[in-house]
């Protein structure tokens, strides 16, 4: 089990918190935003083998966002 | 009762009594179940998994694959746990696992027989005529291990945490150094030991250790660590699992022995770990190689020393390493007759005073039913030949370090060809490998030769097992390689190579060295399979913990739960709450309950414990605009005081949640939720807030659990609130329909709201939850006269079909959109962006062939339609394509007849239209019909 590090809470292990996915910036204006990119917004994330940006919830905690980069090669953790 | 007649001279143990298979023995303390029973002679102890073979102990330790027994009767019945490592008791009642009628005579064995029919894939190839399911019940019955227990444990088993900065596994000669270390340098470390007392290899091998004899070396260790309070020792601990960012679990057997119950399962976070888990002999691969009374040169030696047992009076010792000397040394000194050392080096400059060696030689052939009592061996060329008696084999085949947890951890292993071994090579930088675990010591120094098997030459059509637990052998490996399985992965899912409780410890390089050979590949190219946890079984107890019945899944409780028996409330699980379905009067069954129900809400009034709905409060400068960009309804128009009906959205345009949203103030706004979607939608708020509307003035807060609502609907709904003590207006006219109201009742704060999922008048009145049971009481004291009848939720799911109304994730699912359920035009309308609106534009959610809601009326009788039901355009045969279904569907108290609601594809333009409804190999006549059968304008609901 991960331990995150809770930018409120210092660090915690995993259950407490929902991995809310990759980093992706939502469109400024969606409704100007091509069909092309607003799918790959939806759907479309880099999944590196190695470092990623990624969104935490400490839904058992603080509920606040945390940003963490993680290696998915050997799941280390850093802010 | 028997003699200990291969007990060897030494310090006498207390006297224990057990029984083995019912008859008794006598063993001493401080031995194991097994060698308790060889010290008896007994090595015939268990029968193979797939072929009954008559199975003896191949181990002294954790990586026994054969000798599997049972403990324990009722609920703690302890099965297919290794007799190895069970510490004898006195009253230890052990029986054989896997045979019927009993271990001698067993039935199952005849499969042995016929084993030769039964190649890798076996199962696959042969049983698939009708139907695999059709033999699976019979050959699972006839394969496989122990019985698991019909009862209950009783047993409570713990899960202790624990974080340190150093945690050392395994107490031998590594593990103790590295301990003493790290502890004099003043680190918080826990040493964990699997067997009762540390030491390792120390408690019985006699080699010197820094110049002085073991057991002195043991003892000044021990001694020195007890003087460290920073260092906390855990025996009988088993690590099982070594995970990320090094947290592990620990089994410990609490308690004096192996008896059943006592265990807990420690969680353990450290800072570094250090693996000193030392190495595992493995077995040469020969033909027969599996009868009882063959076993691992390291076993012999070792019950030898540390339990003064002698597991036979002629031992044979086959090898290919020089470590296998010293085992026939321990035996000659304590007055073992060794037979012969069968050594398949050629030029092996290794001796052994008084033993005849042959050299360059192999064991061909074994004999003894069960209980070896010959073996032919033959030199590599075949050339000279001997017929050895004997009563054991104490075999050799070298030494892998014990990489299961470094693996688990992510290490990595590179194969070492002087070693003849796996060793490791990387290492995650919070964890050091140490010891023989590294392929130090015995592993590298033990001069092994690589043999892999005896050639087929020397050995026409004998099986040599490689896998004992999981009865594999080299024709199955060679079998696998032939049908090109080049994957070791592959041939351990093709071959059951490895699986199981084996992970590879006695199986997995003679294994895949094998698969090599045949595939013409070094086994540093083949490479190991991966370790997974455990790294022994262990039981579901006590993985399970206290988390078992209420535990496991506590319910959340109304606050009139304790009012709800009274009124005969059948209760059940709705998500996380527990609650009424249904109230059964005297005599009535639940479609009569829910009749009764249903009509009273119709005809006069009825009440609901309605708190399990979200409510997500929402307050702040900024909360209108905020609230308008989650939700696909346009808030920008709600006046204080009103409500509206709101869908809540997926990003990609899929409706996730409904509710009503009231505004309450100038800058409070309640965010109403379905029950199970409370916390969900709080949290997509938060994250909003915090990810993509940071600038935003609000705060959001989840007051689900702090109001209880009780819900009174019918038309005479009104008429009992109004018999109430109310600071507002309930009338019509005062109080319409989709509004809201702040006030007291008989004093009590309220928040009052008329919406309806009922198709009646209806009013929704939330109190402080810990008023609710009481605001309940008086409900019933005013309206016993208007009919008031409490409703559950299965007659609520009744009253909102008859109406239409949908039910997310009933009628719709995860590919509906607002329009597919008639919300198109409301979410169009609306100018400003919300939640999954850019995706509502794309041109595929859009179709004018989409699932739409429908009602269905069934035009063959009075049974409702099966709920799943497929719809088809004629009674010839079900289509296979996207057309519709039946999403929802009751018998209809207030029209009489059955009702249904469904989708089906461009529905809303298709009423009138026959189809059929295919379930169960039936179509059944359907007419597509207004999903709204009850009340179609909605008149009631405002009135």
């Amino acid at each position: 089990m991960l331990q995150i590090p809770c930018a409120f809470c210092g660090l915690r292990d995993e259950i407490e918190f929902v991995c809310r996915g990759e980093v992706a910036a939502r469109p400024a204006d969606p409704m100007t935003t091509s069909d092309q990119d607003w799918a790959a917004y939806l759907y479309e994330r880099d999944n590196p083998r190695g470092w990623l940006r990624e969104y935490w919830l400490h839904v058992h905690g603080c509920a606040q966002l945390t940003l963490v980069r993680r290696n998915s090669l050997t799941n280390e953790v850093a802010t | 009762m028997t003699l200990e007649d291969f007990r060897l001279p030494g310090p006498p143990g207390r006297p224990l009594t057990f029984t083995f298979n019912a008859r008794t023995y006598i063993g001493r303390e401080g031995d194991t179940l097994a060698s308790a029973l060889l010290a008896h002679g007994v090595h015939f102890v268990a029968r193979s998994f797939k072929y009954h073979r008559p199975r003896g102990f191949l181990a002294a330790g954790r990586e026994e694959p054969n000798a599997l027994v049972a403990l324990g009767s009722g609920g703690r019945v302890d099965t297919n746990t290794q007799a190895t490592c069970i510490e004898l008791f006195a009253g230890l009642e052990a029986r054989s696992i896997n045979a019927w009628p009993s271990l001698r005579f067993d039935g199952g064995a005849l499969l042995g027989r016929l084993g030769r029919f039964m190649p890798s894939g076996f199962y696959y190839k042969t049983f698939f005529w009708p139907s695999w399911h059709f033999f699976e019940r019979h050959i699972r019955r006839a394969a496989g291990l122990g019985v698991a227990p019909t009862q209950v444990d009783p047993d409570r088993y713990d899960r202790p945490n624990r974080h340190c900065d150093v945690l050392v596994v395994g107490s031998g000669p590594a593990g103790l150094a590295a301990a003493l270390e790290r502890g004099r340098a003043g680190a918080d470390v826990l040493l964990l030991e699997q067997e009762p007392e540390p030491g390792g290899t120390l408690r019985w091998d006699e080699r010197p250790v820094d110049g002085v004899a073991a057991s002195e070396w043991l003892g000044r260790i021990l001694a020195e660590l007890a003087t460290l309070p920073n260092v906390t020792l855990l025996t009988r601990t088993v690590v099982v699992s070594h995970l990320d960012h090094n947290l592990l679990l620990a089994v410990q057997q609490a308690g004096e022995h192996g008896e059943s119950g006592g265990q807990q399962l420690w969680h353990i976070r450290a800072g570094h770990v250090i693996l000193a888990t030392g190495a595992i002999e493995r077995p040469l691969v020969f033909p027969d190689n599996d009868r009882p009374g063959i076993m691992l040169a390291s076993a012999v030696r070792r019950y030898a020393l540390q339990y003064q047992v002698a597991v036979g009076s002629r031992i044979v010792v086959a090898t290919n390493n020089d470590d296998a000397y010293r085992t026939a040394q321990v035996l000659l000194a304590a007055g073992i007759q060794v037979a012969a050392i069968v050594d398949s080096r050629a030029h092996s400059d290794s001796v052994c005073q008084g033993v005849p060696i042959h050299r360059g030689a192999v064991i061909t052939r074994t004999r003894g039913r069960q209980r070896v009592h010959q073996v032919q061996v033959r030199t590599l060329d075949g050339a000279q030949h001997w017929r050895i008696d004997c009563d054991a084999v104490a075999m050799s085949g070298g030494w892998n370090p014990t990489v299961q947890l470094f693996c688990q951890r992510g290490g990595k292993l590179r194969y070492d060809t002087e070693a003849v071994a796996f060793v490791p090579a990387e290492c995650p930088p919070d964890v050091d490998i140490i010891g023989a675990a590294a392929g130090q010591g015995l592993v590298a120094s033990s001069r092994t030769m690589p043999l892999w098997e005896v050639a087929p030459q020397l050995a026409p059509s004998a099986k040599q097992w490689v896998d004992f637990h999981n009865d594999v052998t080299v024709a199955d490996i060679a079998l696998a390689a032939l049908e090109n399985f080049q994957s070791v992965e592959h041939l351990k899912r093709y071959t059951t190579l490895g699986m199981a409780p084996d992970q590879g410890k006695t199986s997995n390089l003679n294994g895949l060295a094998l698969l090599g050979e045949r595939t013409g590949r070094a086994p540093g190219e083949v490479g190991t399979t991966t370790f997974r946890p455990p790294f022994v079984p262990l039981r579901f107890g006590v993985v399970g913990g206290r988390d078992r019945g209420a535990l496991y899944h506590p319910s959340r409780r109304l606050p009139t739960d304790a009012l709800q028996t009274g009124h005969g409330a059948q209760m059940a699980d709705y998500g996380a709450w527990l609650r009424p379905a249904f109230y059964p009067a005297a005599g009535e069954d639940m479609a009569a309950a829910i009749h009764r129900e249903v009509t009273a809400v119709r005809r006069a009034v009825g009440i609901l414990d309605y708190s399990p709905l979200g409510k997500i409060q929402v307050v702040g400068a900024h909360a209108m605009t905020f609230l308008n960009q989650i939700v696909a309804t346009n808030l920008a128009t709600l006046k204080v005081g009103s409500a509206r009906y709101s869908l809540t959205l997926t990003e990609g345009g899929i409706i996730s949640d409904d509710g009503i949203v009231s505004r309450l103030g100038e800058d409070l706004y309640l965010l109403g939720t379905t029950s199970g979607a409370a916390e969900r939608m709080y949290f997509l708020l938060e994250e909003w807030h915090q990810r993509e509307a940071p600038s935003l003035s609000v705060r959001i807060t989840n007051v689900t659990g702090h109001w209880g609502v009780l819900m009174l609907s019918g038309p005479k709904a009104r008429e009992l609130l109004g018999r109430c003590s109310l600071d507002f207006d309930p009338s019509a006219a005062a109080f319409p329909h989709m509004s809201v109201r702040q006030g007291h009742i008989e004093g009590i704060p309220v928040r009052a709201s008329r919406v309806s999922f009922t198709g009646e008048v209806s009013f929704e009145l939330a109190v402080p939850a810990g008023y609710a049971a009481a605001l309940w009481r008086h409900f019933f004291a005013m309206g016993k006269d208007l009919g008031l009848a409490p409703i559950g939720i299965e007659a609520l799911d009744v009253l909102r079909i008859e109406k239409g109304f949908i039910h997310v994730g009933g009628e719709t699912d995860g590919s509906t959109v607002p329009d597919d359920v008639g919300y198109g035009a409301m979410c169009k309308n609306k100018k400003t962006d919300f939640i999954g609106r850019r995706t509502l534009a794309l041109p595929a959610l859009n179709g004018a062939e989409r699932l739409q809601l429908i009602g269905l009326k069934p035009l063959d009788g009075t049974t409702p339609l099966a709920v799943g039901a497929q719809l088809a355009p004629s009674p010839q045969r079900p289509v296979t394509r996207l057309y519709g279904h039946v999403t929802s569907s009751v018998w209809s108290p207030t029209l009489a007849a059955p009702v249904a609601l469904g989708m089906l594809a461009g529905g809303r333009q298709r009423g009138g239209e026959r189809l059929f409804a295919w379930s169960a190999g039936a179509f059944r006549p359907v007419e597509v019909v207004d999903p709204r059968r009850y009340d179609p304008e909605g008149a009631l609901l405002s009135g």
